[in-house]
């Protein structure tokens, strides 16, 4: 099928005020960044919605694929044109429910006719092209309210418009209108899904993961990175601070008792996260901790490792079952990647039996012996930044 | 030496073979191992599945590298039947088809599905008609090659699947290895959902080529064990073989409009030639890919005529390489009905995106030698 453009219907920023402009804009970008790669893509911005053009069919084809991952928008459809000439019209009509599954689906025809001296009038054309598509596909019923297709035509001055799929959109709103936090990026399941719905709620992310070499592999960081560059599919760039971190955890290991090194570890992981949160100016800090999860998600531990800071810290996936996170992790694609079997610098320490309740003064009374502020700064100064969506590395073009 | 039989194989390219090697000296690693060596390797044999992806406009995790074209087509008519058999046992084939497929649906009858043959007409096309009368609602698969690789006639796969889609859920299998590189191949300009393509036709390696299919489609295997390739096939890929498919893909898609215009040429040449002796009829349709010219000598064999070209250092075929070996007449030229004074004498001139008009020229010297000489006249 050959589509003209593509029309996209703005989410719940519809709603907006003042702000709506600057949430068009954002949008705008946001669909834009998705396809730096398909050149001739044009964008309209109109109140309430948008039309995309594109002089290539492959391009729309590849935008019909993105679209339903940007976040801002409710639904979009892929609009056909014609000449105004009626066997074209019929014949477009057609195509159209061809391209679509029709077997046995409800079905109607809706004319908007905007130029007024086109030969039919709105009812004519209605039960022309209408009566039409029910003989090429006798199984369609006709049904006037809500139906599951509405062939949707509209005749302009210029040319007839078609359309007949109305796709459903990510929701949410345009990312970057709601600034930006900094996700603790495990390789688990939960922390993608965490920053996900962050993003979805238009927030901007960084994300930041801590490596222990030789602890853990290279491979395990890879995971990592490929669970941000996936994140980065949602429509911006997501940059992944990578800590250095075999130095700490050694020293953990040798300073604080084994049953409580976990929740230092945490406070230390958390105000490492607070300093590059400063530095790189985001306002909060995104975990996929859920309440319960394991002994560093009870109540008690969660209030310890949380006493480092005052920055506020967004635990979306706090109430949710496990198997409900990992739904959205299928949907979002990270799971399969999630699952791979490496280790983290969370399970190679793991003490047998540690505190699930864990008291903040027992906690901070062990860590007064130890002065972990300079490893801290070293740390984060010696921190890897990287930034996806990754750009593809030259190291193979030349076999390529 | 004039080589005018590239459909049999091609010469490798040497940018190709660089590949070949290179892979193998830097990165001849496992690509399952789960040590950085290996993961190097399988980096570097995703971004090769990247690169075929893009070019057939379909999702990478939808291409498999196989051996070649044979077990490309074993692997669609079996994997696909087999993965879709609730739809209906039901299957299409063109008679025109390459062994690999002919022979596979005649097994695949043997195995409990009903098999009908799509016949051609004069020219070798495809009955659009007969597609119409004989697809069913519980038809499960369709399988029509894009460009025959006897005749070159390339066959109406956009009107084939218009029809298939209309009238049933089959799948559409195209075997596309005559028309890679040639005219543009790919999931979006096609409605099919599986694609074989083979290195050696374009210049290749042999034992190379891949399956690909459009996305959401899925395949059983026919080879079972550790699960490479996502399970469709078993079998260490082979990362040097897959990089060189894709480097050789990625050559033969360059300057595609251009080369398909320089190839036109040679073929409107050469047919315009061979038509002007009273004694030789042209087999290729008009409506053909532009590399491959089929012809026939009336009342001559056609194995006596390659010996006499071969002398003078001119290299065609018979209708096709897997045929020539056999004395029997090919079952695409009995699918066509060619009349009896011409079925023996065909010959196939089978062009390549390296051919020169120097060599065309050089070619039709000795061509008119050669008949001067048979012929008596």
């Amino acid at each position: 099928m050959k589509w003209e453009k593509i029309l996209v219907r703005y989410g719940e920023l519809s709603t907006k005020g003042k702000n709506r402009k600057q949430f068009i804009s954002h949008l705008r970008n946001n669909i834009r960044f998705s396809f730096v790669d398909l050149p001739n893509i044009k964008i309209q911005a109109e109140r309430d919605r948008m039309f995309l053009t594109s002089s290539d069919d492959s391009e729309i084809h590849a935008l019909i694929e993105r679209l339903p991952k940007i976040f801002g928008i409710q639904s979009f459809s892929p609009v056909a044109s014609c000449s105004k000439d009626l066997d074209d019209i019929q014949a477009t009509a057609l195509k159209i429910m061809d391209s679509l599954e029709s077997q046995d689906k409800t079905f109607r025809v809706t004319v908007k006719r905007t130029d007024k001296f086109f030969p039919l009038d709105t009812y004519e054309l209605q039960s022309v092209v209408a009566s039409n598509v029910l003989r090429q596909n006798p199984t369609l019923k006709v049904q006037m309210k809500k139906p599951e297709i509405d062939l949707r035509i509209e005749v302009l001055n210029d040319a007839v418009y078609m359309m007949a799929q109305v796709i459903p959109g990510a929701g949410g709103m345009p990312l970057g209108s709601n600034g930006r936090s900094l996700l603790m990026l495990s390789g688990g399941i939960d922390s993608p899904v965490a920053g996900y719905m962050l993003l979805k709620r238009g927030v901007r992310l960084d994300a930041i993961h801590f490596h222990s070499p030789p602890f853990t592999s290279e491979r395990s960081k890879e995971k990592v990175m490929d669970l941000a560059n996936q994140l980065s599919h949602f429509g911006a760039t997501v940059r992944l601070h990578v800590i250095p971190f075999t130095d700490i955890q050694q020293s953990i290991q040798a300073q604080i008792p084994e049953n409580v090194s976990m929740t230092t570890t945490r406070r230390l992981m958390m105000k490492i996260a607070d300093l590059v949160r400063a530095e790189i100016g985001a306002l909060g800090i995104v975990t996929g901790e859920s309440l319960g999860q394991v002994a560093s998600q009870t109540l008690e531990s969660l209030t310890a490792i949380n006493a480092v800071t005052s920055t506020p810290i967004f635990r979306p996936l706090i109430s949710m079952d496990k198997l409900d996170i990992i739904d959205i992790a299928r949907e979002i694609g990270t799971y399969e990647t999630s699952i791979l079997p490496y280790e983290d610098c969370c399970t190679i320490f793991t003490p047998s039996c540690p505190k699930t309740k864990p008291k903040l003064e027992k906690v901070e009374y062990y860590e007064s012996f130890k002065d972990f502020d300079e490893l801290i700064t070293e740390a984060v100064q010696n921190r890897e930044v990287l930034s996806f969506p990754m750009r593809k590395s030259n190291e193979f073009s030349s076999l390529l | 030496m004039i080589y005018f039989d590239n459909s049999a194989t091609t010469k490798v390219h040497p940018e190709v073979l660089n590949t070949f090697v290179t892979v193998n000296e830097k990165f001849w690693a496992n690509p399952a191992s789960i040590h950085t060596f290996g993961h190097q390797t399988n980096e570097l044999l995703q971004s090769a599945r990247e690169q075929i992806a893009a070019i057939l406009k379909t999702s990478s995790e939808k291409v498999y590298f196989t051996s070649g074209g044979t077990e490309s087509n074993n692997l669609a008519i079996f994997g696909l039947a087999q993965k879709y058999k609730q739809r209906g046992k039901h299957v299409l084939i063109s008679e025109i088809e390459h062994p690999s497929i002919i022979e596979a649906a005649k097994k695949l009858n043997e195995l409990g599905f009903e098999v009908e043959w799509i016949p051609v007409d004069s020219e070798g096309i495809i009955l659009l008609e007969s597609v119409k009368k004989s697809i069913r609602h519980d038809t499960v698969l369709v399988s029509v090659m894009h460009v025959n690789n006897e005749t070159g006639a390339i066959q109406p796969i956009e009107e084939l699947s218009n029809i298939v889609r209309k009238k049933s859920r089959a799948l559409i299998h195209m075997d596309a290895v005559q028309s890679f590189g040639k005219i543009p191949v790919n999931f979006i300009d096609l409605d099919v959902d599986s694609i074989t393509i083979s290195s050696h036709k374009i210049h290749g390696l042999k034992g190379s080529g891949l399956l690909a299919l459009k996305k959401f489609i899925e395949i059983e295997p026919i080879l079972y064990g550790g699960g490479q390739e996502s399970g469709i096939r078993s079998g260490t890929t082979s990362v040097p073989l897959a990089v060189s498919t894709a480097k050789a893909m990625r050559l033969a898609m360059e300057n595609l409009g251009s080369k398909a215009v320089k190839l036109q040429s040679l073929s409107d040449d050469l047919i315009e030639f061979l038509q002007s002796f009273s004694f030789i009829k042209v087999i290729s349709p008009t409506k053909k890919a532009p590399h491959i010219i089929s012809f026939s000598v009336k009342k001559m064999k056609g194995e006596v005529l390659i010996n006499a070209l071969q002398q003078q250092d001119v290299i065609v075929s018979t209708s096709s390489a897997c045929s020539s070996r056999q004395t029997k007449t090919s079952h695409v030229l009995k699918a066509m009905h060619i009349s009896d004074d011409y079925i023996k004498g065909v010959l196939r001139i089978s062009l390549s995106t390296i051919s020169t008009q120097q060599e065309v020229d050089q070619f039709k010297n000795v061509f008119k030698h050669v008949m001067n000489v048979i012929k008596g006249d």
